[in-house]
């Protein structure tokens, strides 16, 4: 062995001092932390935390006259805890919450399911009841000591005071699970907006949830705030939003437009404030409002084959027909093709002898004025030939982008950033788009464009915009529907005008046009003709694969406007029959405060016409 | 010497086994303890971790029977055999291994997964103690001290690799085993040192006492003492080494004076005092030549360069997770809902354990998933909960009987090579029950690492299994032959 013996025996010691001391200084801490303090020996008595949330109220919506639209009712979810179930009498559970037993085997089970229930632990609040009705909360909250492990939570739904506008308001539902993944503020049975205002909205009106840090002890009795609340959160309310939708106008055009298919759309020229949105068919909002009727509702709406739930107004696109005319009209003039006072002769139709597109009988030649208030075909269909063949562009190609570029000033062609999800962008065909679909083509192949047929596409929404950008004589605020949000400033994005870059002298000859169509010799909607006021319109007869689509825009004084309108009744035929009625009691509605007594037959005939084509169930 | 063949079930110290046996039963029970859950599978199904563990448990009994059934000569004759073998493994265990909740330490081998670091310390441990014990091997020789250090160092780097600091700081235990074999104190007590010097530096870095900054002062101070006693060990009973201690204190008293009046930084004064110390030390070293002047001269410059690189070394070579740690641990920073988060939620799951503890199964802190490697790292959690103090005291005494017999065991041999093996199992038990309680109970900070036989874990429980019954099988045959 190894040298000075004596020394190993010591530093054997020393080792085994050191195993001693350490075991020694680590009962000391134990003694501390378990005997000592306090602290820890009273989280041993109230053992867990409850962090229950908070919901704070969703904002509340009013419209231009602070007329209150939707607001919040009590409602009562229930939760449960897996860990602190105990069997129970599940018969009577099922009687107070009127629940059939399997649906209750199979809500646990969905609970449970981690696949379903990412976040489940049994140690935690779970969403086990959505919704309860004021009875059952009733008869719940008296026996619900019976059941341990399930708890009320209040929360609040929806309410409407109007039965309208259920397009533009949109619903709120459960989160799903791609809501879960892109927002981690949701947890789940949260409630989020899944369409109009209250989904565009949504990080508005939801507000912050709070949270309160409660302490229970073994049994799950809440034994009060954890150190007096110093870590609960208040929630944040959501912000209440001021519309700038008139809800007697709404309710109004929502009756006129009962049994037919399509949209109102009227926007007040000056602020681009969206004064009523009507697509129909609609629903009472108040049937999709959670709980458990809303499956069963939504489920009936979303296999109606009228597609209640699309808004037409902003997700519908159509052929704009004749309404496409002004446009035509203001390209041409800014473009120097023709002047008001160039004239174009018809001979019902274009060209002449050939009748494809065809006209209606009217005096020949016009000028612009009467050609627009005629609604002549030929003369739009003479005025595309003579800017597509135009040597200036060179090209047909380079005329016919040109020409799309006029479009899109125009708000056609792309989406105008209203403030409501979902809106289409129509289609301005241009010139690539030609090239590739015809190995060669002249302004004869594409003519029908210059009556609103063909390639074109437009949505409600952009037709009435034109019509705001006509009154404005040359300039649109995009459209909005929401006016206000409570302490917050307005985007600048819907107070700035646009200017489309065509002369607003050209404006003024297409408002001529456009009044000439209301009261003109041979005008195409002189029933929007109301007495005392200027409306300017422009009908639409938009062919399509069934019976054409009945259009009417307008905007109404002349001078000074105050509104603009656009109406599309699909299949109603000629723009006269069912839009220029409608579009004038609107107007007549919106302007005068009521209808006047030798309108009301007309009132009458709309509200009971029906026009529905035949539908065919959706696959 | 008569040559005898033992009977292993007479010779074995059935004292060790049976400690062996209460831990690991009690370590699978606290697992299902902590997992418990309302609609929790039984504790022998094999679906849950309990099952699992049981399983591991009933392996390890066999691979434990095993290990007792081979011929002691066999782990003297292929140490290095095995050693070689498991640096082969670590290494493929970098190479091939999957990225696990950040670490790299899972070698997959089809449907098998072994953590080879946990396989690391018995190999190491046999080539140490194979090592250490040639003949003529003398580690208070600098040259025989170096040649060992690679030897457990090199398993240390590769597990560094896999990104497992935990087990690889606990290959430092070498260094209590070393120090048995004849390794100079000094080393260990410079080491010690070391710790004591970043930890005051860390805890009271900031802390500014009129123009002085707190920490350093008193580091600067304590290398005071520290120098007088290497010396004191040294050369018995010098007369001036008193003077040393007289004379500091009273320079550091009159500094301390002046201060009052006139704000200065302190550090300057001991700085002074330890410059005129080491220039003592050194005129020794010139008049009589013994080497020990200059390695205290050394610890004393060394300590003055650590303490100032402290700071740097803790901001920018330290990962911010480590740091963050540390500083938990030395309460400089308070965070319960951050980073001192799971050892807050320990503390208080321990707390709450009270006397008696809340009884079986009936723990909520740990089981409400507060604190997360319940079943692993943080078993003795569950421990604290369930069994109350006493529960807890009981394992720690239970841990210091296992290290004290293992150490007495160890020292009951008769070869080198068993003794050295003895006291790494021994000091390899010991820093894991150091660091992992530690950081259970907030004293250190959080490094993840099992306590033996209890976590829950395969490769974890049959390295330490391994461990233990390769000493029992050497100590079983303690009077075969010398």
């Amino acid at each position: 062995m190894k040298k000075e013996n004596l020394n190993w025996e010591k530093r054997r010691k020393y080792i085994t001092y050191a195993v001693v001391l350490l075991t020694v200084v680590y009962i000391l801490q134990l003694f501390k932390l378990q005997i000592i303090d306090k602290d820890y020996k009273q989280w041993a008595d109230s053992n867990a935390f409850l962090n229950r949330k908070i919901y704070p109220p969703r904002g509340v919506m009013y419209d231009r006259n602070e007329k209150l639209l939707v607001y919040n009712q009590p409602a009562y979810d229930v939760m449960v805890i897996f860990r602190e179930t105990k069997p129970m009498d599940t018969l009577a559970f099922c009687r107070a919450v009127n629940l059939p037993i399997d649906k209750f085997r199979q809500k646990l089970a969905d609970v449970k399911n981690q696949k379903l229930n990412p976040g489940y632990s049994s140690y935690t609040p779970q969403s086990f009841l959505t919704q309860l009705g004021n009875k059952e909360y009733g008869i719940l909250q008296e026996s619900i000591y019976k059941f341990p492990g399930f708890y009320i939570q209040n929360r609040t739904v929806r309410e409407y005071n109007y039965p309208n506008a259920a397009h533009v308001l949109g619903y709120i539902a459960e989160v799903d699970k791609q809501n879960l993944a892109d927002d981690n503020y949701y947890i789940r049975g949260d409630y989020i907006g899944k369409s109009g205002i209250e989904k565009q909205y949504e990080s508005y009106l939801r507000g912050t949830k709070g949270v309160e840090v409660l302490l229970r002890d073994a049994h799950g009795r809440i034994k009060g705030k954890y150190e007096n609340g110093i870590h609960d959160q208040d929630p944040i309310a959501g912000k209440d939003l001021t519309l700038s939708l008139d809800v007697d106008l709404q309710a109004y055009g929502e009756e006129l437009m009962k049994n037919k298919l399509g949209s109102i759309i009227m926007i007040e020229p000056k602020t681009g404030e969206i004064l009523c949105m009507v697509s129909s068919p609609t629903y009472d909002p108040s049937i999709l409002v959670g709980g458990r009727q809303f499956s069963e509702n939504f489920t009936e709406l979303a296999n109606d084959p009228y597609i209640p739930l699309l808004n037409r107004a902003l997700n519908g696109s159509y052929p704009p027909g004749s309404t496409f005319k002004p446009l035509q009209a203001l390209a041409f003039l800014e473009e120097d093709i023709i002047q008001p006072s160039t004239a174009y002769s018809c001979a019902h139709g274009f060209p002449p002898g050939n009748g494809h597109p065809a006209c209606h009988s009217h005096p020949s030649p016009l000028t612009l004025v009467p050609a627009i208030g005629n609604s002549c075909n030929s003369y739009f269909c003479w005025g595309l030939k003579a800017m597509l063949e135009n040597k200036k562009y060179g090209t047909i190609q380079n005329a016919m982008n040109k020409w799309r570029d006029l479009m899109v000033a125009q708000g056609y062609g792309r989406s105008l950033g209203i403030d409501l999800p979902g809106e289409k962008r129509g289609s301005i065909p241009n010139g690539e788009f030609y090239d590739k679909r015809y190995k060669r083509w002249n302004s004869f192949t594409v003519i029908s464009i210059a009556i609103g047929q063909g390639e074109v596409e437009a949505t409600p929404l952009q037709i009435c915009n034109f019509a705001a950008t006509v009154a404005n004589r040359g300039y649109y605020i995009p459209p909005h529907i929401v006016r206000k949000i409570k302490d917050t400033p307005v985007d600048p994005f819907y107070t700035q005008p646009i200017y489309t870059g065509i002369n607003a002298a050209h404006y003024e000859t297409v408002a001529n046009g456009m009044r000439w169509a209301v009261d003109g010799p041979g005008g195409t909607c002189r029933g929007a003709d109301i007495p005392d006021i200027e409306v300017c319109g422009k009908t639409g007869t938009a062919e399509n694969k069934g019976k054409s689509h009945s259009l009417f825009m307008a905007f109404a004084p002349k001078d000074d406007p105050k509104v603009a309108v656009s109406i599309i009744i699909e299949n109603g035929g000629w723009g006269a029959t069912y839009a220029v009625p409608i579009g004038r009691l609107m107007i007549e509605k919106y302007l005068n405060g009521a209808i006047a007594e030798s309108s009301r037959w007309m009132e009458e005939n709309m509200k009971n016409a029906v026009v529905l084509r035949n539908a065919l169930p959706k696959k | 010497m008569p040559y005898r063949k033992s009977n292993i079930w007479l010779s074995l110290d059935w004292w060790t086994a049976a400690i062996y046996l209460i831990m690991v039963i009690a370590g699978w029970i606290n697992i299902y303890a902590s997992g418990y859950d309302f609609d929790q599978v039984s504790i022998f199904n094999l679906s849950g971790r309990a099952g699992m563990q049981m399983v591991w448990i009933l392996t390890s009994l066999l691979i434990g029977f095993s290990i007792l059934m081979i011929d002691s000569d066999w782990y003297d004759i292929f140490a290095y055999w095995i050693y070689a073998l498991v640096i082969l493994l670590l290494i493929a265990t970098i190479l091939f291994s999957h990225d696990i909740r950040g670490s790299r330490s899972w070698l997959v081998l089809g449907p098998v997964r072994i953590q080879s670091a946990e396989f690391a310390k018995f190999a190491t441990a046999l080539a140490v103690a194979r090592l250490a014990s040639n003949y003529n091997f003398d580690l208070m020789r600098m040259r025989d001290f170096i040649k060992i250090l690679p030897i457990f160092f090199l398993p240390m780097a590769l597990i560094l690799l896999q990104k497992e600091t935990g087990t690889a700081l606990v290959f430092l235990a070498f260094f209590l085993v070393l120090y048995r074999e004849g390794m100079s104190g000094f080393i260990l007590f410079s080491g010690f040192c070391a710790v004591l010097f970043f930890v005051i530096e860390i805890r009271y870095g900031d802390v500014l006492w009129g123009g002085t900054p707190l920490g350093k002062w008193i580091v600067l101070l304590l290398i005071i003492p520290c120098i007088s006693f290497i010396l004191y060990d040294y050369e018995k009973g010098r007369q001036y080494i008193r003077y040393f201690l007289i004379g500091s204190g009273v320079l550091v008293g009159l500094a301390v004076l002046v201060s009052l009046f006139f704000i200065y930084d302190l550090c300057f004064v001991v700085l002074a005092i330890i410059a005129i110390i080491t220039a003592v030390l050194l005129f020794l070293f010139l008049k009589y030549r013994e080497k020990h002047y200059l390695y205290i001269v050394a610890f004393a410059l060394l300590s003055v360069v650590f303490i100032y690189s402290v700071d740097y070394v803790f901001d920018d070579v330290l990962e911010p997770h480590q740091k963050v740690r540390i500083e938990v641990a030395l309460g400089t920073i308070d965070d319960p809902g951050g980073a001192g988060y799971n050892v807050n939620q320990s503390k208080i799951a321990i707390g709450s354990g009270g006397l008696w503890g809340k009884g079986y199964l009936n723990g909520t802190q740990t089981k409400l998933k507060y604190v997360p490697e319940q079943d692993t790292d943080f078993i003795f959690c569950t421990v604290g909960e369930e069994h109350g103090f006493v529960g807890s005291v009981f394992i720690l005494l239970l841990f210091l009987f296992l290290i004290t017999r293992l150490i007495f065991l160890a020292e009951r041999q008769r070869s080198t090579f068993k003794r050295i093996y003895g006291y790494s199992v021994a000091a390899i038990i010991f820093f894991h029950l150091l660091i992992n309680i530690g950081m259970v109970i907030g004293l250190t900070p959080v490094i993840g690492i099992p306590l033996p036989f209890f976590s829950y874990g395969g490769s974890s429980l049959w390295g330490f299994t391994i461990l233990l019954f390769i000493f029992l099988r050497l100590d079983a045959s303690r009077n075969e032959r010398l």
